[in-house]
Formats: C-alpha cells, sequence, structure tokens
C-alpha cells in the first residue's frame, strides 16, 4: 500500500473561514472534499501540500435549489451519487445524470463531489505515477521532483515549452454545454462566470481562479425544452477516466430544427474543449446525414489530442467525430 | 497410487455442491493473510529499487539512510551476494543488486524502520550512482544487439536459452501435404496481478538460530531450499508458513526479494520484519506471461488431415531466468496432445530483455502458442473451405495415445467437449450467418494435470500426507499443499471425508507450514488434486482399514460388510448396528495405538528419453473447447463479448461449484488477454503499474459464462478428478479473436485485440489490401538443427500407407 504523506487537516465550518485559511496558508494549502482525486495523488507524491483544508463540514455548500423551470443550484460539496440520483436533474438535465453516473466507480460516487470534479487536476501518462516511476523517466514539467524546474521539458511534446496534461472530468464538459455558471467564493469576495471561463489550456495552471476561490456552487439556467447527453470512452465501463468525453446540448423546434446546440469535450485537450464551428453548422438545420457529416468533419478538425492518456492519438481522433454523431442523432431521436 | 475403488458409485460428498471450507472466513474477513499478522517488536521493511533499465552499479550510498531517525537496518547487495534462483539451472538472482541492474524496479538495498513511513522515507534516502547501459526493450532489440550483455551466462548475445526438437521426419510430412499453410501471431506479455499483493513476515529465533517466515506464497517447498541457499542456512534451520493466500496465478511461485530481504533484515536485528510490497511493487516482481512471437507452418491433405507442423516461438523473458526453461519447453508440448500430428518439429527460443522477468502465469508458456494455433487452424479451415469445428474433429487425439512427442494420454473427453459447445452454442446454425458485426468463433485445448517432472531431480514423491485419528474422532490433515484460492484445501477435505463416511468440513486441515507437514511441491501445474489427492486417498483408505478391522472385531461383523458413510461405520445388510466415527476412532486407538497414516504419490515415469522431455508430461490431461460469441462495434472498434461456452473433460468435478469458479475465473482471465491487458514498456519504463492504467475486465466486460463439464474415467486421479485451474483459459482467447474474425471478416493477430488494431484492419480493407493486423516477420535468428527423436512405435505402423 502506498502512504499518505504527513500533513495538517483543516475543518472550517464555514466558506468565509475556508477561504480565509487558503489566502492565510497561502499556496502549501490545498482545499480538499472526497479526496478521491487528491488522495491517491498525495501518496504517488504527485502533490505534498503541507496543509488541507477540508470543505465537508460546509453546511454552504450542499444541497440543491430551485428546480429545472426557473434554474437548477446545485452545492458544490453534493456528491456524484446525490446528482446522478436527484429526480431534478434526472428529469431536467439528463445528461448532467448521465455524466456524473459513469465517473469512475460507484463506490467513488458516494465521497467524490461536484465541485471536486469540476476542479479535477489535469492527467497525463507521464505524471500519474509514482514518484519511483517519475525519477525513473526523470520527472516532468508538472511535477519536476528532485530535478531543476527550468530544465524538465514536458515529456508528451519536449520542445512546446507549456504541459499537455489532459482535463477529463466527466460533469465539465455537459455542464459547459448545458450553460452553466459557477459561483466562487474567494476570501474578499464572490463572482459568478460562465463555467468555460474557469479553465484555460495549461495543463499546470489549468484553472482560473485566485488560490483562496472555491467552487460554492454550480448554477444550471433553465431547462427550457434543452436535450442532454453525454457520450464516454473509456477501455472499461467502469473505474477508467474519459479518454475522450462528449457533451452534447441541443433544443429543437416542432419541425425538428435545431435552435440551440453546444458541443464540448473532454480528455482531449488541457481544458473542457468547446466546439462552437461544429454545433454552428446545425444551428437552423434539422439533424440529417447531410448536416451531421459536415459536423463530423469540423469536428476532425478540432480535435488534436496528445499520446498522454490511453487510447492512441489516431484512435481517440478518429473517434471523437463518431461519438458526436451518435450524441446528436440519440437527441434527435 | 490410488485405483478407482468398489463405492464409487455412491459417491456422498464427491461431485456435491458443497460450501469451500474455507468460505466463511473468506467472506467474513476472517482469514489471515501475512499482512494481517504483526509479532512484538516488529519492524517495517522497504525496498529500494532501481531507476535505470540496464546499468552498472559504481556506489549504493545509505549513509542517509542509516540516520534517518527510526531507521534500524539497511542492506545492500554486497549483504547478500549468494546468487539464487527458483531453477537449478537458473542461478541467476541475488535478492538485491550487485553489480548491476538489469530492470526499472529491481531493488538494489533494503531498510528496516520501526514504521511504514519511516521505511519508505528511508527508502528514497538512498542513493545510487550508476553508469548506464544501453537497454534492451524487446525481443528483437535483445536479438539485434548481441553486445553488451544482459547477463554473462546463455549460448551467445542476449540468448538465454533455445530448445529444437524433430519428432519423425517433418520436412517428409510437408512433401505429402496437399496444401502448407503458414501464419505468423503476436501475444503480447501480461501479468498476474492477484488481489493480495505479495507480502512476508520474517523471524530470526537467535536462540534456536532459526528462521520463521510467513509468505504469501504458492511454493513453499522450492522456496524454503531456495532461502536456505541465499541466506546460507542449512534447510532445517528455515520454516516457512503460507497463511491464506489472496491468489496466485503463478505469480508467487519464485524466490522473491522481499523475502530474502525480509529474513536477512530479521537476522541482523534480531527483530521481526514486515516487507508488503505496493501494487507498483508487484508489477515489478512480475514473472508473468511471456510476450511471445510465433510463427507456426501446417501442412494437410485434401480432405483436412494434417501431416505435418513446425512450430517456432520467440520468447521475451525479461531479465532474469525464472521458470523461463520451463516455459521455453512448454511452448512445443501440447499441441501433439490435442490433435494428432504425425510429423513435428518445435524450435523456440528465450532472450533477456530489460523487464521485470516473466515466467509462469496460469496455462504456463502455452496459452500463446494455443492461441496462434487455434487462430492458424480456422484460417486453415477458410482456405480449405471446411467448418473450423470439422478440420478439428479430423484431427483429433483419442483416450489411451502415446503423442508424436510421447506424451501419454490417458482419459481424453475432447470430442465430447466439443459436440457440446457446438451443440449448446447453436454452431452449425450460427456461425458465419449472424449479421455483420457479430460472430462467434471456436477453439479447443489441452493441458496438463500436474507436471510430471520436479524443478530438481529426484525419485522421491511429490506429494506426501499424513493422517491423524483420535478418540474424540477429529480427523487432521496436514500437508504442505497450499491453498490460493484456487480450493485445495476443500478438494482435500472432499476426498478424505468421501473415503472415511464424513462431511468436508468435519476435516481439519493443517497445511502450508515446512515444519509441520509433509512435502508437496506446490500449488502449480494444476497438480494439487490430482497429487495430493492421490496421497490423501491413500493415507485415508489407510486408516479407514484401521477403524474397520476394529469395529469388525468390536462388533463381530465380517469386515467386508462395514461401510463409512454419514459419520458412522455400520453393517451394510443391517445398518442400524454399527458405531459412530468417534466410536471406531476409540476403538481403533485402543487396538492400535496413536491412529496415524501417511500416503505419498509419484508421477508416472516420463516416456520420451530426448533432452527436454521432462518437460510436458503428466499423469493425466485435461481438454477444453469454446465458443465465443462477440458483437463488435466496426466504427469504434470496441468488442463486447457476449457468451461463452466451455466445456471441459475434468474427468469428475469434486465440488462443481468450486469447479465452475475456476473456468469462470479462467474465462475473466482471457477476456483480459484478449482483450485488454498488457504488460507493455514506454521507452524504458513500464505504461502504468496501477490497477487504473492496467486493465483487468471489470463486470462490465465479463461475459455470460456457460459451463459445460465432460465426465472421463481416468485410474490416474483420485475420484477421476484432473484438473480445472487452468485448461479452460487456454481455448478462451482463441475462441474470441475467431469470433472477432467472423463478426468483421478482419484478422487480428495480435493480443490484446484493442479497438485501435480493430479500426486499423478494417482501415486496410478500405485501401484493399489484406484485412489483417499483426505481426509479418521474425528476428533474423537461426535455431539449431533439431535434435531428431524416433516417434512412439505405434506412429510408425500408422504411418505406413493404406
Amino acid at each position: 500500500m502506498l502512504r499518505l504523506p504527513g500533513f495538517q487537516l483543516h475543518r472550517p465550518a464555514t466558506l468565509q473561514e475556508a477561504t480565509q485559511l487558503l489566502a492565510d496558508l497561502g499556496p502549501e494549502a490545498v482545499p480538499v472534499a472526497g479526496g478521491t482525486d487528491l488522495y491517491p495523488k498525495m501518496k504517488r507524491r504527485q502533490i505534498l501540500p503541507k496543509h488541507l483544508v477540508s470543505l465537508r463540514r460546509i453546511p454552504e455548500l450542499h444541497g440543491f435549489r430551485g428546480d429545472p423551470q426557473a434554474g437548477l443550484v446545485i452545492g458544490a460539496g453534493c456528491t456524484l451519487a446525490e446528482i446522478a440520483a436527484h429526480p431534478m436533474v434526472r428529469v431536467g438535465y439528463p445528461g448532467l445524470a448521465q455524466a456524473v453516473a459513469v465517473c469512475s466507480n460507484p463506490l467513488l460516487h458516494q465521497m467524490g463531489t461536484l465541485g471536486g470534479n469540476l476542479c479535477l487536476d489535469t492527467r497525463c501518462s507521464y505524471y500519474d505515477q509514482t514518484d519511483l516511476w517519475r525519477e525513473a523517466l526523470g520527472w516532468c514539467m508538472k511535477a519536476p521532483g528532485k530535478a531543476d524546474p527550468a530544465q524538465v521539458p514536458c515529456r508528451v511534446a519536449p520542445g512546446g515549452g507549456r504541459c499537455w496534461a489532459v482535463f477529463s472530468s466527466d460533469g465539465a464538459p455537459i455542464l459547459i454545454a448545458l450553460g452553466a455558471r459557477v459561483r466562487l467564493v474567494g476570501s474578499t469576495g464572490e463572482r459568478i462566470v460562465p463555467l468555460e471561463e474557469l479553465y484555460r489550456d495549461d495543463g499546470i495552471h489549468y484553472l482560473n481562479k485566485a488560490h483562496d476561490e472555491l467552487v460554492a456552487e454550480v448554477l444550471l439556467p433553465p431547462a427550457n425544452g434543452v436535450r442532454s447527453t453525454y457520450r464516454k470512452v473509456r477501455r472499461r465501463g467502469s473505474l477508467d477516466f474519459a479518454a475522450l468525453g462528449v457533451a452534447v446540448a441541443l433544443r429543437l423546434g416542432a419541425d425538428g430544427v435545431v435552435q440551440r446546440c453546444r458541443i464540448v469535450l473532454g480528455g482531449v485537450a488541457s481544458r473542457p474543449l468547446v466546439l462552437e464551428e461544429a454545433a454552428g453548422l446545425l444551428v437552423g438545420q434539422r439533424v440529417e446525414p447531410q448536416v451531421l457529416e459536415r459536423v463530423a468533419e469540423a469536428v476532425y478538425r478540432a480535435v488534436h489530442p496528445m499520446d498522454n492518456v490511453d487510447f492512441t492519438v489516431y484512435y481517440r481522433r478518429r473517434i471523437a467525430p463518431v461519438q458526436v454523431r451518435r450524441a446528436l442523432e440519440a437527441l434527435a431521436a | 497410487m490410488a485405483v478407482v475403488k468398489e463405492r464409487e458409485e455412491v459417491l456422498e460428498v464427491v461431485g456435491q455442491r458443497l460450501p469451500r471450507v474455507d468460505g466463511w472466513a473468506k467472506v467474513m474477513g476472517r482469514a489471515q493473510y501475512v499482512d494481517d499478522l504483526s509479532l512484538p517488536g516488529m519492524l517495517f521493511g522497504k525496498l529500494a529499487r532501481s531507476t535505470q533499465a540496464h546499468a552498472r552499479i559504481r556506489e549504493v550510498r545509505v549513509q542517509r539512510a542509516l540516520e534517518l531517525p527510526g531507521v534500524v537496518a539497511v542492506i545492500t547487495g554486497k549483504d547478500l551476494p549468494i546468487r539464487y534462483g527458483v531453477f537449478p539451472v537458473g542461478q541467476d538472482e541475488t535478492a538485491l543488486a550487485v553489480d548491476k541492474v538489469r530492470y526499472v524496479g529491481e531493488p538494489v538495498a533494503a531498510v528496516a524502520a520501526v514504521d511504514p513511513y519511516t521505511a519508505e522515507e528511508a527508502a528514497r534516502l538512498i542513493e545510487v550512482d550508476y553508469e548506464p547501459l544501453p537497454a534492451r526493450m524487446s525481443l528483437e532489440e535483445a536479438l539485434a544487439h548481441p553486445e553488451p550483455r544482459i547477463h554473462d551466462y546463455g549460448p551467445f548475445g542476449n540468448v538465454h536459452r533455445q530448445a529444437s526438437l524433430e519428432f519423425g521426419d517433418v520436412e517428409r510430412g510437408f512433401a505429402e501435404a496437399d496444401y502448407v499453410r503458414e501464419d505468423l501471431f503476436y501475444y503480447e506479455g501480461s501479468t498476474h496481478a492477484p488481489m493480495e499483493p505479495h507480502s512476508a513476515l520474517a523471524w530470526w529465533d537467535p536462540g534456536a538460530k532459526k528462521l520463521t517466515l510467513w509468505t504469501s506464497h504458492q511454493g513453499p517447498h522450492y522456496l524454503h531450499k531456495g532461502l536456505a541457499k541465499a541466506l546460507q542456512l542449512e534447510e532445517h534451520q528455515v520454516r516457512v508458513i503460507v497463511p491464506a493466500v489472496g491468489g496466485g496465478f503463478g505469480g508467487k511461485l519464485d524466490i522473491f526479494h522481499h523475502e530474502v530481504c525480509a529474513a536477512k533484515l530479521s537476522m541482523l536485528t534480531g527483530r521481526p520484519v514486515k516487507i508488503t510490497l505496493t501494487r507498483e511493487e508487484v508489477f515489478y516482481a512480475h514473472r508473468g506471461r511471456h510476450p511471445e512471437l510465433l510463427r507456426i507452418r501446417t501442412g494437410v491433405t485434401q480432405d483436412g488431415r494434417i501431416t505435418a507442423m513446425h512450430v517456432e516461438a520467440y520468447l521475451d523473458g525479461g531479465a532474469y531466468c525464472s521458470f523461463g526453461p520451463a516455459t521455453l519447453l512448454y511452448a512445443g508440448t501440447q499441441q501433439p496432445v490435442s490433435y494428432r500430428i504425425p510429423h513435428y518439429r518445435f524450435q523456440g527460443v528465450r532472450v533477456f530483455t530489460n523487464k521485470p522477468p516473466c515466467g509462469p502465469k496460469r496455462g504456463h508458456g502455452t496459452p500463446q502458442v494455443r492461441c496462434a494455433l487455434e487462430v492458424h487452424l480456422d484460417k486453415l479451415a477458410e482456405d480449405l473451405g471446411l467448418d473450423p469445428v470439422e478440420l478439428r474433429l479430423r484431427n483429433l487425439t483419442g483416450p489411451n495415445e502415446i503423442t508424436v512427442n510421447w506424451l501419454e494420454i490417458t482419459s481424453n473427453g475432447l470430442r465430447e467437449c466439443i459436440e457440446k459447445v457446438v451443440e449448446a452454442s447453436g454452431w452449425s446454425r450460427r456461425r458465419g450467418r449472424l449479421p455483420y458485426g457479430r460472430g462467434i468463433g471456436f477453439a479447443a485445448s489441452a493441458y496438463l494435470t500436474g507436471a510430471g517432472g520436479s524443478i530438481y531431480f529426484s525419485d522421491m514423491p511429490h506429494s506426501e500426507v499424513h493422517l491423524r485419528v483420535d478418540r474424540t474422532g477429529v480427523v487432521t490433515v496436514y500437508t504442505l499443499a497450499t491453498e490460493i484460492g484456487q480450493g485445495s484445501a476443500t478438494a482435500i477435505a472432499t476426498i478424505v471425508a468421501e473415503v472415511l463416511g464424513l462431511k468436508p468440513q468435519d476435516i481439519s486441515l493443517v497445511t502450508s507450514d515446512t515444519d509441520l507437514t509433509p512435502i508437496d511441491l506446490g500449488s502449480y501445474s494444476s497438480r494439487v488434486t490430482l497429487m495430493v489427492g492421490n496421497a490423501a486417498y491413500d493415507a485415508a483408505c489407510r486408516v479407514r482399514d484401521l477403524l474397520l478391522e476394529a469395529v469388525a472385531e468390536r462388533l463381530q461383523i465380517p469386515r467386508h460388510r462395514l461401510i463409512c458413510r454419514n459419520r458412522r461405520i455400520y453393517d451394510e445388510e443391517n445398518p442400524e448396528v454399527g458405531a459412530s466415527f468417534a466410536q471406531a476412532a476409540s476403538w481403533a486407538e485402543a487396538k492400535f495405538g496413536c491412529l496415524a497414516t501417511s500416503g505419498s504419490y509419484r508421477p508416472p515415469e516420463k516416456l520420451g528419453t530426448y533432452k527436454g522431455s521432462g518437460v510436458g508430461p503428466s499423469p493425466t490431461y485435461t481438454f477444453s473447447a469454446c465458443v465465443a460469441e462477440v458483437r463488435c462495434d466496426p466504427e469504434t472498434g470496441e468488442v463486447k463479448v457476449e457468451r461463452v461456452w466451455v466445456a471441459h473433460d475434468i474427468g469428475r468435478a469434486l465440488n462443481p461449484i468450486l469447479a465452475e469458479g475456476q473456468v469462470e475465473g479462467s474465462v475473466h482471465m482471457a477476456v483480459g488477454e484478449a482483450l485488454l491487458e498488457e504488460q507493455a514498456f514506454r521507452k524504458h519504463l513500464h505504461r502504468g503499474p496501477s490497477l487504473l492504467d492496467y486493465k483487468i475486465p471489470t463486470v462490465h466486460e465479463m461475459p455470460e459464462v456457460i459451463t459445460l463439464f465432460v465426465n472421463t474415467e481416468d485410474p490416474r486421479a483420485p475420484f477421476s478428478a484432473k484438473e480445472v485451474g487452468q485448461g479452460p483459459l487456454l481455448c478462451v482467447v482463441p475462441a474470441i479473436l475467431n469470433a472477432i474474425a467472423d463478426a468483421l471478416k478482419i484478422r487480428v493477430d495480435e493480443v490484446p485485440v484493442t479497438p485501435e488494431k480493430i479500426l486499423k484492419a478494417l482501415e486496410e480493407r478500405r485501401k484493399g489490401r489484406p484485412a489483417r493486423v499483426g505481426p509479418t516477420k521474425v528476428p533474423s535468428f537461426s535455431f539449431p538443427a533439431p535434435e531428431r527423436v524416433a516417434r512412439p512405435p505405434q506412429w510408425e505402423l500408422e504411418a505406413k500407407p493404406a
């Protein structure tokens, strides 16, 4: 068994207290909710925080408000199991219920939270390894270990000058497709931003938020006839992270014409990939084979995965248009 | 040796669906595994491991580790310089690397500390100064670059062992053929991944000068000998105890670094030392399936009768010998057991590479070539316009035959196995007729029930049992046979209970303790039920004789009328007259004194006399046939195995629940090897030594399994019970591959068959090229001229033209 390294645990009772702790303790403090991603990473010595700020005792982070007619607000501390089972989510935002239900495995749904899923660390087959393995590799840019950080390249694309670790949350793509916003609370104030603006295209600095800011709530717009679905490509029917996640939200008119469409991919870049061109091809059209073919081509052009998660680059690129098409067909049916 | 006994028709517990004797403890979490054990003053050990795949060690610096508070001892290769190995011809390992490391993860130092955190931290503080050498990460690379050598032994370069045998006259056989086909196949390596990681707890008693090692192991006897050698102790100074084991599959048979190091650290500190491997370390301990490249050429007559076969096997052995010499030879042995091959040549080579050592994994050495052969026969059938099942049926071996390579088949239910799966699966009306994307495939296989030869040469028994009965009616069986989850304890208890008229749970078992129990060679090669079973049967019959004699005398009933049943010994003609088992035992104790009997088992002499003939013989063989049904997605390349029918000639199932469990476990492992699992490397590193990255099938990937047993009479097996732990794996992998070929009309001649490979094969077809993915050449390598072995006499008679 890998051993958890030592740390000091803080258990604030309010959001204000939690954000103040993060502000005071600085970068050596890391927030933890379910811990399903963080603790294994600490055991592998990828991250060695001195302080953990637990969010589990903060009532403000829990619970559901509103409804699909007015818009649903989900506390970031809700577990994936709660969300997957919630009747309002299942009826109003079925794509979200599908996405959280295929996260990891049923055991981790009991601990993993929505906020944790949205802030999931980026993944890479050169990074998600033990320190022995990474030392044998010679470390990498995201976790330079014993090496001089300035001298360690990204192992995926050594000349690129950036980290290519992949964002593989299942929750984020579907929430972006649904037009969700998040309420970020920091020690000095709070703000509400569209979820897609939380992410940056950088494997190391992948979140656009201050160190002391926490994702407190997810605000879903009124469902308003929007259909949604999520498809996940992974090697096995459980456990595995997305090698490709396809989230589609779509509203059809009575005539079958697409009024609104958003397509977002996970698992292919350092942030959720919003496919605007592909989605735009659908608006004003019926979901028909000729349109789908053009959409598929646009998807293929937009997807450029790197060889750093499961499945070959070739395969993930080939499969993205197929999965987008299947998602659209399922929603239009 | 056991004989079929008179009461066989009225078996009471054999064949019943009874719970396993260790089931309750395991299900309730009460079973004690090594890591559950703890001794007063116990220290925790940790191995520091190489970060280099191939390098000379200039210096190992341990000072910083020693200075860490809580660290009690640190050892390096200098402290354990003796080379050892499980094979007499393969003494090429040391517990800690001495002057060279040969794979990433190879242990270079070991620490003992007061808690596991300190031990882990101390291992990190060990500094090694390496002089890197070029690493050879594939058999092609290792053959192409003979220098610098990975080892300084072996015939040349990085070649570890070669084999080259010919039975009959293969060129003549090919000349007699109407059609000859040749195929290449690549079988990727895989690992056992037992649920329980390896763990060892060592305690050196300085007063008695005796080492006790509790360890999660499948072969305590070989380990006992290996430990004594590595630690320079007399064998009687070593005691090995195996508590509950959470799976082995061949991965717990070698003498492992952590076992030797825990022992050495205990000897140095005078305190007990425990080392439990992490999951990553289990991937480095490995000893799993050899990656193997195969070339098979077969000649057939127009009507599909095999005239000759030539098998070439290229094994990637990893960094050390392990069981490699046997793995290499096993690759050649089993083809003639399932099919009559009049002229047969086997050539194989095992190569060293800079990866964790390969060794025995379920099916040891035979699944790779079996898969290649069954895929090859499918293609051959297609070329001939024959149903693939029909081609097999025309070439089957039968009962009581000697194969061309001198293996003696006794019972043989292969034909019935084939008939059963063909019938149950609806083969004849479905094969080739399912819609595109769906398919069914067939394969057959054979396996041994226990290796006929031991690892070291000896004329002593392979299995021994002591049995004790006392006046209270307690029956205790003592044997080194090791329960690794396969059900050996239940099998032995069932046999003894059947003989004595008791229930399996009435039997106390003292197992796997080299001080208390007589020798058994280990839980490998599917040998325990047959060999320990026969020894236990003998011991039980002997004690039954004593009991019957005592009861006959007390009750004045002719002995031949007495029967042991339902925990009583009574007059068969007058069932009310008799005694309880305990009463009978007390009468017997009064008459004979302390009641203790023994039994032993030695396999029959092998028939072959050629070099290498020691690998392959078995008291009896099992046979299996499989039909697999798959659903493939031609757009994504995804494959779902929906249903698997396995028929297995088991002789007789001692306990059908356990036997079915073995078949289902085999199917699970086969699905993993066919579609998902690979012990693969990128650069010099394992691609993902974790259970997240190493893709064992989950319940979602598990097909429905229909298990069909075929019963045969076999006087060599106790109650005719042949093996079931390994054989049913073999035919499942190729059946899945043949089903995929039926579904998509493509061939992926390489496992695992991933979605990527399927899309590639489909793309080849779209481009007008052969719809195949797989190896296209073998490395340039010249095998030595084959040793020509005369065939058994009956082959010469049959070979004459009609």
